[in-house]
């Protein structure tokens, strides 16, 4: 089971993988990965626009579909939207397995679909009081075909 | 009737977030509805004239060029998505 949650509140890591892992012994790998708003500079803050009505439900597509490729990793992902300043968290992927390789991969195979399978955008406001949409990479179009 | 949303860099050029309009019936396919849209105002022009950075969603599900219209309640349209 692969837990998704969309959220404009901060969250803290360590209480989701302590959450996740609760009761379980058999686990031997958990994998935190978090993703935050890097201080280019000049940028003051980042707003995430999402489709309300889809947003979920394709995380949580992207969700059972790595709980199918991995069936022996737990995990909880944790999107968040609105505006968000430097140094804050956007998104949260934690996974667990009994044994490394898939923690790592799980979480590897969930951030590289949340980036081009979730409908969210990014707008950057900069000092100069401009503002751009960020342009989709085809890198991570590259990142998602590996899979 | 078809419930229209709009979102990121083409909510702001079509200059509004949602619209709920009648599609004509020979609109058989989303490149066809994306051909119709653009004859709607300047801003629809301008925010649907290179294709290759617009990407569609029909009833909350990823869609094509190719995908066909089979009385669809919400059609939704925007640049690539850029989350994570």
């Amino acid at each position: 089971m692969i837990a998704a949650r969309l959220q404009s509140e901060p969250f803290d890591s360590a209480i989701v993988q302590a959450a996740l892992l609760a009761g379980r012994t058999d686990l031997g790998a958990a994998v935190a990965f978090t993703g935050l708003v890097r201080a280019d500079e000049g940028l003051v803050a980042l707003t995430l626009e999402h489709y309300p009505a889809m947003t979920l439900a394709q995380m949580q597509a992207i969700a059972a579909d790595a709980a199918g490729r991995w069936p022996d990793t737990i995990g909880t992902i944790i999107h968040r939207h609105g505006r968000l300043l430097p140094g804050d968290s956007i998104v949260l992927v934690v996974t667990a397995s009994p044994h490394r390789a898939h923690a790592f991969a799980a979480a590897q195979f969930l951030m590289d679909w949340l980036k081009t399978k979730a409908p969210f955008w990014k707008r950057e406001e900069w000092a100069d009081g401009t503002t751009r949409w960020v342009e989709a990479k085809g890198s991570d179009d590259a990142a998602v075909e590996r899979w | 009737m078809v419930h229209l949303l709009y979102f990121a860099w083409v909510r702001e050029m079509v200059g509004t977030d949602s619209e709920t309009i009648t599609l004509p019936a020979e609109l058989t396919t989303v490149a066809a509805l994306l051909d119709w849209l653009a004859t709607r105002s300047p801003g629809h022009a301008a925010a649907l004239t290179d294709r290759s950075r617009i990407r569609i969603a029909v009833d909350q599900a990823f869609a094509t060029a190719a995908t066909p219209l089979n009385n669809p309640r919400e059609i939704a349209i925007f640049p690539p998505v850029t989350g994570g």
